[in-house]
């Protein structure tokens, strides 16, 4: 780990020329080009780039587990000197999870779902280092025990499904490392995670390398967890390896533009302390290198009136069905006694992980689904009381913009008439006229009214989210609901949809309800800030209130798990717990505790434990 | 699992109920008294009448419908028209028969469209997989009925391997009577074997690009291992499932080969009570099909729990 050990050693992995080219539409494509790096023993290297940079394809060349018959690999690849590139297939099978472990990014699906996790990873153990059946089992408890999984003696039969994402990927990691390979490949591995669950595993691979010291190949599109693992770090855009250093040289005193359009377009937690209000986050032209103006936003709360949503009390529960009748057995407890209030001109972040019931919170306040009981006046309306007549009348007022901008447009329908749709459905204007606006749109959007008869599909993710934004305002709504809407993006672009967010609140005092998981984008975007843990609110106030001062343990330990672009910060440790968020299913006759809250400061409220 | 099974079981007793009152409905739909017909040439009225009462005619229909339910339930179909046996026993007679038949049939399937399937899923977009998906599209495509009469004509009139038709109980001689059921089994289990090859094939497709056997793959399992046991008993799941529902076209094929190849077996007995108008024997059989076919499927649920511990959690 220490920059001597790493000195010292021999490069574990060489890596020189290498080029993959895919077969596309029956020509040679090239997706990496001429790209060359070391690892060292001991060492993290990180690549990082955004989606289609060629950074999954280099860990699966490696590896060489590309289809053979689409893919072709030139160049060399030396593991602790021996070329991998030229080895048979089945030479190849033998080096693959012994020579170099990996793991991956979606531990949702990467384990097998028929096979115990301890007949998984026994089955590396008994391939690769001879084990009897009895030796592998014994060795697997010990696997599972380093990886900190509690209780390994009792989970060992146990079936993926029955762990959570980040014991999952414990499961992975103690996998990935049953034979003590010389080279682990780590492919995204906490991209999939909440970000306490991805603190926790980052602190386990930086436990193990220095316990095992080998090398680390970290495929990643963060640059906060490059700067929290990497020592050295390859910078890749389009196939190519655009530059490559020390990881604080890299942070420091990048040198191609790419790079530095990447960290400036990063948002760092802790650099907006002292102000209110949001800020646009600085775009750098990735060829060129000029900073293109970002600006401010002016003011555009107005305190004057009443509030545009006022959430009171809102419990959203789900039955849970099971026994031998299919009766209910168990509630789901999503939003439970959920309280806030959303000025005109606001942004309010609802935050939290998986599961704390941000996006049932959205759902509920735009009576996508039915909640069980409470509160929520939006415009002048009763949300849920409203009958259907109305609650159409109701979708003119609040409008929903979600994660995925790859499923959320119908591909059979050109984006204008996607736009245009709303507001002919609710006869606000005649075809033509709406076609008129849908353009408008467009254009206020940062896309071109010339492509209003393009379908979905020739757009990229992040100019499909400005054509789901465009929607969203088609009806001139008061509040907009933005579910995840910048998460699946890359940094680059979520810096540019984060901007035009704010600059469409400043033009048309647009209020939103901000629900994320990134606590750094939140802290960019919102005025306010609701912290969400198992279906309740445990702390909301003002967003530098929140951030500077958090005062509910779950807040705190929120914000300390998120990664730091600040290479310096590399050598922290967390807590080092393995908690894991608890479930919000409770038995029938389960009586939600009264919550009451004390006043920290200025509308800055906190849940007393208890 | 015990819940599992439990639940199964109580969610076929409304369908059984169900069933049964389209079958018993299905006699009181059809044209014509039978009481004239059992008159026969006396029209008395009072004879009629006698006749009504005798046989419950009078009473409301939900009555006597519960009344054939409990007779059904005990065991008493009614007595064929035409033969005047109890249908219970014409059934029991023609079952064996049959369910061999199918048995053969589901057993030549499987054997053919398994091992193919998963061949043209791992050989995939290769000369490999295009023979083997033109071998199941012409198992798809060749009618029943031209497959068996040629197969009749090669094999038994031209080259007399095997008996053009007839049957033997596999009791009585094992050997002669698989050698008699070997063809028509083959005819029916043909277009079957297409269809499982084609699902196979499919699922195996769907499984093999997962994340987790690129997983097995990179944990440096040979290819063997991670087609036969990682990818494939995920990919059963879903033939189980299919074979079940597969089932029925077998019973319906099944009913079309008998006639070929001269088998006396249920579908035999079906034809002749339809054509005769044995209703009694038609309800029987139908009955007792239905109630076969709801049992495979909830063995074959049963199965796919056995086969994926993610069903088990859901309980």
């Amino acid at each position: 780990m220490t920059q001597t050990v790493a000195n010292a050693n021999a490069p574990v992995l060489r890596v020189e020329g290498l080029t993959t080219s895919f077969r596309i539409d029956g020509r040679w494509t090239p997706v990496v080009r001429d790209l060359s790096f070391e690892v060292r023993a001991g060492e993290t290297m990180a690549i990082v780039g955004e989606s289609g940079s060629g950074k999954s394809v280099t860990s699966l060349s490696i590896m060489r587990l590309l289809a053979a018959r689409s893919s072709r690999i030139e160049g060399s690849v030396q593991l602790a000197g021996r070329e991998l590139t030229t080895l048979s297939d089945k030479e190849m099978v033998s080096v693959r999870g012994r020579d170099i472990g990996m793991i991956f990014q979606e531990p949702m699906t990467s384990l097998n779902p028929i096979f115990t996790v301890g007949r998984q990873i026994s089955e590396s153990l008994v391939r690769h280092r001879n084990l009897s059946q009895r030796e592998a089992r014994a060795e697997t408890l010990r696997l599972l025990d380093r990886v900190r999984i509690p209780d390994a003696q009792s989970r060992i039969d146990a079936y993926p499904h029955q762990f959570s994402g980040g014991m999952r990927q414990r499961v992975m990691i103690a996998m990935a490392l049953a034979s003590k390979p010389k080279l682990l490949i780590a492919d995204e591995p906490t991209t999939a995670l909440d970000v306490t669950i991805q603190g926790q595993i980052l602190d386990l691979i930086k436990d193990l390398q220095a316990e095992e010291t080998m090398g680390v190949l970290f495929i990643t599109h963060d640059m906060g967890v490059v700067a929290e693992i990497a020592d050295r770090t390859l910078v890749m855009r389009r196939g190519v390896a655009v530059e490559q250093g020390e990881t604080a040289e890299i942070f420091h005193h990048a040198r191609h533009p790419y790079t530095r359009a990447l960290l400036a377009a990063l948002p760092r937690l802790g650099e907006m302390r002292g102000t209110s209000g949001p800020r646009p986050l600085p775009i750098i032209d990735p060829d060129t290198g000029v900073a293109m103006p970002s600006g401010s936003v002016s003011e555009t709360v107005d305190k004057s009136q009443s509030p545009i949503l006022a959430v009171r009390d809102l419990v959203t529960r789900f039955p849970v069905f099971g026994g031998i009748f299919g009766q209910q057995v168990g509630t789901v407890h999503a939003v439970e006694g959920v309280s806030f209030e959303l000025a005109q001109g606001e942004t309010l972040a609802l935050v939290g992980e998986s599961g704390c019931g941000k996006s049932t919170t959205g759902r509920s306040v735009a009576r996508l689904i039915q909640p069980t009981s409470g509160f929520v006046g939006l415009d002048g309306y009763d949300v849920l009381r409203l009958k259907p007549l109305d609650l159409r009348r109701l979708r003119r007022s609040v409008q929903m913009i979600f994660q995925d901008p790859f499923s959320s447009l119908n591909p059979r329908m050109t984006v204008g008439a996607s736009v245009a749709e709303p507001i002919t459905t609710h006869k606000l204007a005649g075809s033509r006229e709406a076609r008129d606006k849908a353009a408008d749109l467009l254009e206020r959007v940062g896309l071109h009214a010339s492509m209003m008869n393009r379908y979905p599909h020739e757009f990229s993710g992040g100019q499909r989210q400005r054509i789901a934004i465009a929607r969203a305002l088609a009806l001139d709504p008061k509040v907009i609901i933005a579910d995840e809407s910048v998460s699946a993006l890359d940094v680059s672009i979520k810096a540019q949809v984060c901007n035009l967010l704010m600059e469409l609140q400043e033009s048309l005092k647009i209020a939103f309800l901000f629900i994320s998981h990134d606590m750094a984008i939140v802290e960019r975007i919102s005025h306010r800030v609701a912290v969400m843990y198992l279906g309740e609110i445990v702390e909301i106030g003002p967003r530098d209130a929140v951030f500077s001062n958090p005062q509910h343990p779950y807040t705190q330990r929120l914000l300390a798990a998120v990664p730091v672009a600040d290479p310096a910060r590399r050598g922290i440790r967390r807590d080092g717990g393995e908690r894991e968020l608890t479930s919000p299913i409770r038995p029938l006759d389960y009586v939600p505790p009264k919550r009451t809250y004390r006043t920290v400061g200025d509308r800055h409220f906190v849940q007393n434990e208890g | 699992m015990t819940t599992l099974l439990a639940r199964r079981l109580l969610l076929a007793v409304p369908t059984l109920l169900i069933i049964s009152m389209f079958v018993f409905l299905l006699q009181k739909l059809l044209p014509g008294d039978p009481v004239l017909v059992m008159a026969g040439e006396d029209r008395d009225p009072a004879v009629l009448e006698l006749l009504r009462a005798k046989y419950h005619l009078n009473d409301p229909l939900p009555l006597q419908y519960l009344a054939w339910l409990v007779n059904a339930l005990h065991g008493d179909l009614g007595i064929s028209l035409r033969t005047n046996q109890p249908v219970l026993a014409l059934i029991v007679e023609k079952l064996p028969v049959t369910l061999q038949l199918a048995i053969m049939a589901m057993t030549f399937a499987l054997l053919i469209g398994i091992p193919l399937g998963v061949l043209a899923a791992v050989k995939r977009n290769t000369l490999i997989d295009y023979i083997v998906s033109l071998i199941a599209l012409a198992g798809l495509s060749v009618p029943n009925f031209w497959l068996g009469i040629m197969l009749i004509l090669v094999v038994s009139v031209k080259l007399g391997w095997l008996p053009a038709s007839g049957y033997q109980p596999f009791s009585v001689d094992p050997l002669i009577s698989l050698k008699t059921m070997l063809m028509p089994a083959f005819v029916l289990g043909n277009a079957l074997a297409a269809s499982i090859m084609r699902h196979t094939r499919s699922a195996m497709i769907g499984v093999l690009s997962s994340d987790y056997i690129r997983t097995a793959r990179a944990k440096g399992l040979t290819e063997r291992e991670v087609v036969l046991s990682h990818a494939f008993r995920n990919a059963l799941v879903p033939i189980i499932t299919l074979g079940a529902l597969l089932f029925g076209e077998l019973l319906a094929g099944a009913v079309l080969t008998e006639q070929i190849f001269t088998i006396p077996g249920f579908g035999k007995l079906i034809v002749d009570a339809v054509f005769n108008r044995d209703y009694a024997v038609v309800q029987g059989v139908v009955l007792c099909t239905a109630v076969g076919f709801i049992s495979l499927n909830l063995l074959a649920d049963v199965m796919a729990v056995l086969l994926n511990p993610r069903l088990r959690a859901s309980l």
